[in-house]
């Protein structure tokens, strides 16, 4: 019985090739492993190699021959012992044309357009939960609350990060905590933020859910490999087997006078990617709420937070079980005439503007994002069907930046409400100044906020 | 790697006790010659246009993860780099549903969104799979950190290519492996070449199971080429991590018979080179002499294993064909875990 061996494709791109040369001729026996000739493909010249065992009988296609088609039969082989014949590349009984047109169909299939929204929508808009009494605590508390009301109510949780231990948080953050968990919960990691950062998403991997303190989120650039091809795409590339519990959290965006380094936002950087959430918590209640619900969450979330909030004191909710819901937008300050979004450390500066506004006659709602993926697009554009007007603000860059992103799904949710195209305020395109007369510059300023609501309020 | 071949026969070839049982050693045959036929059966796949973009063959290595896998017990974990389909195979996952994600099938392990180098199964304590040179040797050492955190005695092997062992991120994996004393089993698979690239030209290091030295990590070279030598070295890199005494790492001096990847025409060595491995070291041939001379296995038993292999390659290839593309709907999901 006869076995017909196949023009394979070297290469993912080969289509046809030539025959460049045969190294074994019609009666010669072939065993597994044996190059039994050479093909040109687009790329390179490369050695094919028999599979199955068998005496050539046949040489279909001569040497020398060009464009030959792949999966077109080449050449002969006896079959040996018995049993149905193979090809060098499958089954014989599947005609190589099958296995074109289905390849061509699957092509096909692939560029069928599927509607599915372009990023994950937040449910439609909610309003905000009353949690009854609230005491005054730093950001830095809240957030150290979280951590320690989390890992109590799970021991899976645990703590890494540089000085996190014993140091007790470059920035004080993780206060007290080693005391209390001991030193298998909280560790200190050498300064090796790619390997830390993997090792903790190897043990997301395993179910446990680890917190990774970056000193600041500048730092997590030398880790960011692991946080998107590891942490971030792994359960899709599994099929949804392989979920990844992690929270990577630090401090984000400008310090003080601390130069181009160590003074960068990465809002845009992290919300752009699949597979990830992203928090940016402004007051001590955020902090909590949103750190807690961080940590709960199966998906990895990045926790932007900022250093010159830590030390700030906002009332925060006592209840033992608050947590804040990931992807819901706050309306901080309601107002008719212009919607001002903002996150982090800018919804302060947008608080004080809209009451700069007020003064002019002028009434802007403040939205809190705190939620950078999934964006919580209905309370913006709920907003903005109200009050027709939208300025963004942020500290960092404006090139494909948050203000962009909100602006454009403004657009596409409801630009016949707009009755002025958006305007961004945003850091200026350059690297962080050190000197403070143009860090002061590079960064927006009060002022522009204001005159940015009313260039948008034709005032 | 020529060194490793010639000691090899030398060790064990007038030992009057064979170093492996009979039932061991026609185990570990018939799962090199599992990998070696399902390699094969890719190959031939990848040729008929059935399965795209990367595909890295295993041929040729097939001792050393057969001969790791011999030392771990359930809960131990494993985890690779991108040349991964005979892990996959080691660990027990199903030749189906591997060759299956090769096609990008839904019967695929990742129901076809994640490919060749994209595969897992928690059950079978495989985690990839990864196509990020070096990646997994952080991950893997997260694997360990999982059980010394959890205060069980599980190992997590980690394997990486002589390539992958200059990068940052491996030493700084050693570093933190040693610091922690976490139980990881540093697998160096060194097949010579990382791509078109020698290891003499990517590495100042001419010994590379002492890349761990400098923080106190013990380290063989072993031929990898050799089941029974990889099992006994394994042997004792797990007895080390299960007593709690840190890492360990195995150079294990192996080649590799096909290209990088499918589309690697291999000039950078020579035929003769090859021809040499396969003739003088093959880890299939070696085994399965020893099982005819040494430990009274008959022809009749190996073909019987040889017929059993071949079988569950083609109804694997079967498989890989018939089963559907993934539905257009399987685009969206597995993005995010919905919580709860």
């Amino acid at each position: 019985m006869g076995a017909v061996i196949l023009m394979p494709a070297l290469s993912p791109t080969m289509t046809e090739g030539k025959l460049a040369r045969w190294l074994k001729k019609e009666g010669d026996a072939v065993k597994s492993g044996d190059v039994i000739a050479e093909i040109e493909t687009d790329k390179a010249t490369m050695e094919v190699e028999a599979v199955d065992e068998g005496t050539i009988t046949n040489i279909l296609v001569p040497e020398g021959t060009e464009g030959v088609q792949v999966n077109s039969p080449i050449a002969e082989l006896d079959g040996g012992a018995g049993g149905a014949a193979q090809t060098m590349h499958g089954i014989i009984d599947k005609n190589p044309r099958e296995n074109e047109k289905m390849i061509a169909e699957s092509g096909t299939k692939q560029r069928v357009e599927v509607s599915a929204p372009a990023t994950p929508r937040a449910p439609e808009v909610q309003p905000e939960r009353d949690w009854g009494p609230t005491q005054a605590i730093t950001v830095r508390e809240a957030l150290r609350d979280a951590m320690a009301a989390e890992m109590r109510r799970d021991k899976d949780v645990f703590l890494i990060g540089e000085e996190v231990a014993q140091y007790q948080g470059a920035y004080k953050i993780s206060q007290g905590l080693l005391d209390e968990f001991g030193p298998r919960r909280v560790m200190d990691m050498p300064i090796t933020e790619h390997g830390f950062t993997g090792m903790a998403v190897g043990a997301a991997f395993t179910g446990l859910k680890p917190i990774v303190e970056f000193m600041t989120f500048n730092f997590s650039m030398q880790a960011i490999d692991q946080i998107i091809n590891s942490a971030a795409k792994t359960l899709y590339m599994s099929g949804g087997q392989l979920g990844c519990q992690i929270v990577f959290r630090g401090p984000n965006g400008a310090a003080s006078r601390v130069a181009a380094q160590h003074s960068q936002c990465y809002a845009s950087w992290y919300a752009h990617c699949p597979g990830l959430k992203v928090v940016a918590p402004w007051s001590a209640a955020d902090a909590k709420g949103l750190l807690r619900a961080a940590i709960r969450d199966p998906n990895p979330v990045i926790v932007l937070e900022n250093e010159i909030m830590y030390g700030h004191t906002f009332d925060c909710p006592t209840d033992p079980d608050f947590i804040l819901p990931i992807g819901r937008a706050k309306v901080e300050r309601p107002g008719t005439d212009v919607t001002i979004v903002a996150f982090s450390i800018m919804v302060g500066m947008a608080m004080q503007a809209a009451e700069k506004l007020a003064e002019q006659g002028i009434s802007a709602e403040v939205i809190n994002l705190r939620s950078l993926r999934p964006l919580d697009t209905a309370t913006i554009a709920n907003s903005v069907r109200k009050t027709n007007r939208l300025v963004t603000l942020e500290e960092g860059w404006p090139y494909a930046g948050i203000g962009a992103e909100v602006a454009m799904q403004i657009m596409e949710t409801c630009f016949d409400h707009l009755d002025a195209p958006p305007v961004r305020v945003h850091g200026l395109d350059i690297p962080m100044p050190y000197a403070a007369n143009l860090e002061k510059l590079a960064l927006p300023r009060l002022e522009q906020v204001v005159e940015a609501a009313k260039s948008v309020t034709y005032k | 790697m020529a060194q490793a071949a010639e000691t090899s026969p030398k060790r064990r070839g007038k030992a009057k006790e064979p170093p492996i049982s009979r039932a061991d050693l026609l185990k570990a045959y018939r799962d090199m010659l599992l990998i070696r036929r399902f390699e094969e059966k890719a190959g031939q796949l990848y040729g008929m246009g059935l399965i795209g973009g990367f595909c890295h063959l295993y041929i040729g290595q097939e001792a050393v993860v057969v001969g790791m896998q011999m030392c771990l017990k359930p809960g131990d974990q494993v985890i690779t780099s991108y040349r991964d389909h005979g892990h996959m195979l080691a660990t027990g996952m199903e030749a189906r549903g591997v060759m299956a994600e090769l096609t990008g099938r839904i019967g695929g392990y990742s129901k076809g969104k994640g490919g060749s180098m994209h595969m897992f199964s928690r059950e079978k304590g495989f985690y990839g799979g990864h196509g990020i040179v070096g990646a997994q040797v952080s991950l893997g050492a997260g694997l360990a950190f999982a059980n010394w955190y959890r205060e069980n005695d599980n190992v997590a092997v980690t394997y990486f290519g002589e390539g992958a062992s200059n990068q940052g991120q491996v030493f700084e994996s050693l570093n933190l492996a040693a610091l922690f004393k976490l139980p990881c089993i540093f697998v160096i698979e060194n097949n010579k070449y990382g791509m078109g690239t020698s290891v003499e030209r990517a590495s100042a290091s001419r010994d590379l199971s002492q890349n761990g030295a400098a923080w106190g990590i013990p380290g063989e070279q072993v031929n990898g080429m050799d089941v029974i030598a990889v099992r006994e070295a394994g042997e004792r890199a797990v007895a080390h991590c299960r007593a709690g005494k840190g890492p360990y790492l195995l150079e294990m001096k192996t080649y590799r018979y096909r290209g990088h990847s499918m589309s690697d025409p291999a000039k950078y060595r020579t035929r003769e080179e090859v021809q040499k491995m396969r003739e003088t070291s093959d880890c299939i041939e070696t085994a399965r002499k020893m099982l005819l001379e040494q430990l009274a296995v008959t022809e009749a038993e190996l073909k019987v294993i040889d017929d059993e292999v071949k079988a569950i390659v083609q109804d694997s290839a079967d498989f890989a064909q018939e089963s559907p593309e993934p539905p257009e709907s399987e685009l969206w999901t597995d993005v995010l875990v919905e919580a709860k």
